[in-house]
């Protein structure tokens, strides 16, 4: 029990090869990197349906039976796999995208996640990691909801100012981060974790409030909010006016990034926070700016749940939404189109999911299981690439933005 | 922690040198310090007349009743309290003992909050003890993982989702096994496969270690909460009855009036989890494996080049705390509620990695951290039972904010393991 390693016998210093050290490789193929990165993404797409089918056939019921008596008959368990898993799928695809009402459901479902998405995105192309977007979702969400309800408009400026709340409302709660992070070096992390934390108590205790709880109800549950402050409709669907202004958002955080001096100074922090001071940069003035806007864009999704689709603020009006914008980010690789694409599949993986459940009563969580997987997929590309070989080496977007907690 | 050698000056003490850092840094919590010194006092202030009962024996309404005058001991907690934040304000005490003021300032603190809380009222407070420990055990558990893998450089935000599979699998194998043993055994165990997939993505992929503990939590979530809907629902009889864990009283320790039946009437798993305390404090500090932990956790590169392969120790250290982590999750099945239902650990697994940051990495700081969380969250219970004004949710934001405070230096540094987070790449 010797406290000094320098006295034991010196193992022999092995380096075992890095396996396929993702960060030294460029991408060694002729291919552009975005094709790559698509590539890898659909493959991860794929493995995840693998998976997916694999926990299919381990539920059904059919498959159970037919493995009773798989001596005797083999090929039925065989064919009664095949049956669920394309049964279940089949409501998958169809519940996502067959007829204008499942897309509508589908974009629905998208909308929040590409604003929430685009939350993340934004902190991490300035390094930042927010977790925190459901946290500001609520806030949002409260504050928009407040202004609806409580408040009593004409049309359009109703709708303006309760979406502006909800933009202040998660401008502050993100931007509370930045500003600690800046002053003080707080570790995002942990402070967006602790503050989701905060938002969700803050939610359930205002909803016992008088200011918040609807008359006449003992549940949990506010007025719903004015028609004048309700996202208008787009035909005869759940799809709201609030998506196109997801798209907006994700045109603004293009613009942002890519064609403004802050987006620049955002990039150039996230992409090397020393080098930015050295270069005469602010980089807590970055940090904050980045963690405002981003916490604006988790406000907005706030305010289409609550203004748009939920309209009464519940406790559950955040859902799952801020982790989902999480994975949502990632598997958009930091990019506003990217992450549109990205909460376009998963709006449809959702959709699709409660299709899936109501008709062949594959449950909902799959979906949720088919969501971490791709992105595990996508965040580990050699592991991808050990299985589809022919794939070309790319670098893992875990690897660009390694980082501990001291960083 | 931050004890510096400067103040080797006595009692007099205020002529003694202090660099402007620590200066700020001690008018900060000072300034915090005074803030809650404060409000205690004015607790007490407004504090009903009659007297505050407190419950000594849990269930016990007639006899162990400890009954004080409840304005006049909140008012003397509350001075007491002003009195220790004045003093490290100014500097009254030796900086070697000042943190005992924060101590002291604590206890008068929650004893004139208490006092406040139960005037005219009866306070189970042996009740809320017991349900301390019970809160705690988990995040314990689930923090002492964490500094596991933590010292050993690999950041584990994915605790919620071994708690999660861990509590899915002790139900499932309680139910269909009928034995504990087994049921914590394969707690532990399937505790270690999530760990094990942390350590393969982390160590050997590179992927980034807070993605992947998201990633990693999501996937329990699903995987659990689909494994729930196709099997444990439609045969809970069989599948979804575990047997929870029984009381086990230790002879002699179990006999000490009120700390007794409270630290020494417990379950295995609460029994497991002071060993670990124990055992992982030990492990860390002062064997040979605990050092090489530590040592790449901190500078992996300086660990290689004296032969210790640092993959291997953060591959063993990761998946030693799936061990922790995995019984974490049992408790909250077998050890406590029984049946499993989906997302039942409630976000736990993140205060246990508040816990281990506020603990600063340490076993035993951890261990204090996740007490005080515990606390918290009992306390908020029995205030809904002996109804107070204050809302229950505000109480449960107490951890959280605390976190959030400590993590931006107002009350000490927070300093993680310098390699926390990064992964080894050797050249």
């Amino acid at each position: 029990m010797s406290n000094d390693t320098t006295t034991e016998p010196a193992q022999e210093p092995t380096q075992e090869p890095a396996p396929a050290s993702p960060v030294k490789e460029p991408a060694a193929s002729g291919l552009p990197s975005w094709a790559v990165q698509g590539l890898v993404s659909l493959s991860a797409i794929v493995l995840a349906l693998v998976v997916g089918a694999i926990l299919i056939i381990v539920g059904d019921d059919q498959v159970k039976a037919a493995v009773g008596y798989f001596g005797a008959a083999p090929l039925d368990t065989l064919s009664a796999a095949l049956t669920a898993v394309g049964e279940a799928y089949k409501a998958l695809a169809v519940g996502a995208l067959g007829g204008m009402n499942p897309i509508a459901e589908s974009l629905t479902q998208a909308t929040p996640l590409i604003c929430g998405g685009l939350a993340v995105s934004l902190a991490f192309r300035t390094g930042l990691f927010n977790i925190g977007a459901q946290g500001q979702l609520i806030i949002g969400a409260i504050l928009a909801a407040y202004v609806g309800f409580a408040w009593h408009l004409p049309p359009v400026l109703h709708l303006v100012l309760a979406i502006v709340a909800g933009l202040i409302g998660g401008a502050i709660w993100g931007g509370v981060v930045g500003l600690l992070k800046a002053r003080t070096g707080a570790h995002e992390v942990i402070v967006t974790i602790m503050l989701n934390y905060v938002a969700i108590y803050l939610l359930q205790w205002l909803l016992t409030t008088t200011a918040f709880k609807r008359p006449g109800r003992e549940d949990p549950i506010s007025p719903i909010v004015d028609a004048n402050a309700q996202y208008p409709q787009m035909g005869d669907t759940r799809l709201h006016v609030g998506f196109l202004l997801a798209l907006l958002a994700a045109v603004f955080v293009w613009w942002l990034l890519n064609r403004s001096t802050i987006g620049f100074e955002l990039r150039a922090v996230g992409a090397n926070a020393d080098a930015s001071r050295t270069a005469g940069m602010s980089v807590g003035r970055a940090y904050l700016i980045a963690m405002v806007v981003a916490g604006a864009l988790a406000g907005l999704a706030g305010t289409q749940q609550v203004l748009g689709t939920d309209l009464p603020l519940t406790d559950g009006v955040a859902a799952s939404i801020g982790f989902d914008a999480i994975t949502v980010a990632l598997l958009g690789r930091g990019t506003p189109l990217g992450t549109v694409l990205a909460g376009l599949l998963f709006g449809a993986l959702n959709a699709g999911g409660l299709q899936m459940q109501l008709q062949t009563q594959t449950p909902l969580t799959l979906t949720t299981v088919l969501q971490a997987v791709i992105v595990l997929f996508v965040a580990a590309p050699a592991l991808v690439r050990s299985v589809f070989r022919f794939l070309p080496k790319e670098r893992g977007i875990g690897a660009v933005l390694a980082k501990g907690w001291n960083g | 922690m931050t004890s510096t050698a400067q103040d080797v000056v006595r009692e007099p003490a205020p002529a003694a040198i202090e660099a402007p850092a620590d200066r700020t840094r001690r008018l900060r919590v000072g300034g915090l310090m005074l803030v809650f010194a404060l409000i205690g006092l004015g607790l007490a202030i407004f504090t009903g007349g009659g007297k505050a009962t407190f419950q000594l024996v849990s269930g016990d309404l007639q006899n162990n009743l400890l009954g004080v005058p409840a304005q006049p001991v909140a008012l003397l907690l509350g001075l007491l309290g002003l009195v220790a934040a004045g003093a490290y304000v100014v500097r009254r005490v030796p900086q070697r003992y000042s943190g005992w003021l924060a101590v002291v300032l604590g206890i008068c603190f929650i004893g004139a909050f208490l006092c406040w809380a139960a005037a005219g009222k009866t306070f189970p407070l042996a009740n809320q003890f017991q349900g301390t420990l019970n809160f705690a055990t988990p995040l314990i558990l689930g923090a002492l993982a964490g500094v596991l893998c933590e010292r050993a450089g690999v950041i584990n935000i994915a605790i919620e989702g071994q708690f999660l599979v861990g509590a899915f699998t002790a139900a499932v194998v309680s139910s269909t096994t009928g034995s504990a043993t087994a049921a914590l055994i394969a707690a532990a165990v399937s505790g270690v496969l999530m760990a094990w997939l942390l350590a393969v993505f982390s160590i050997k992929y590179l992927v980034n270690q807070v993605v992947l503990g998201v990633v990693l939590v999501v996937f329990a979530s699903g995987i659990t909460g689909y494994l729930f809907d196709q099997f444990l629902q439609e045969d809970a009889e069989n599948l979804n009855t575990p047997s929870v864990l029984s009381a086990v009283k230790i002879p002699g320790l179990g006999d000490i009036p009120f700390v007794g039946p409270i630290l020494f009437n417990q379950t295995v798993l609460v029994y497991l989890t002071y060993i670990a305390v124990a055992v992982v404090t030990f492990v860390l500090f002062q064997t040979r494996w605990g050092l090489r932990v530590r040592a790449v956790g901190e500078h992996p590169k300086a660990a290689d080049t004296v032969g210790i392969r640092v993959k291997r120790v953060r591959y063993s250290a990761v998946l030693w705390a799936g061990v922790l982590a995995g019984l974490g999750g049992a408790f909250f099945t077998v050890g406590y509620a029984g049946s499993f239902s989906k997302e039942m650990t409630a976000g736990n697994g993140f205060i246990a990695l508040a816990a281990l940051i506020m603990g600063r990495w340490h076993p035993i700081g951890a261990m204090v951290a996740a007490l005080f969380f515990g606390f918290a969250t009992q306390l908020q219970s029995q205030l809904q039972i002996i109804q107070t004004p204050i809302p229950g949710e505000l109480l449960l934001m107490a951890p959280y904010l605390a976190t959030v405070i400590a993590v931006a230096g107002l009350v000490g540094r927070v300093r993680a393991p310098k390699a926390d987070g990064e992964p080894y790449v050797t050249e």
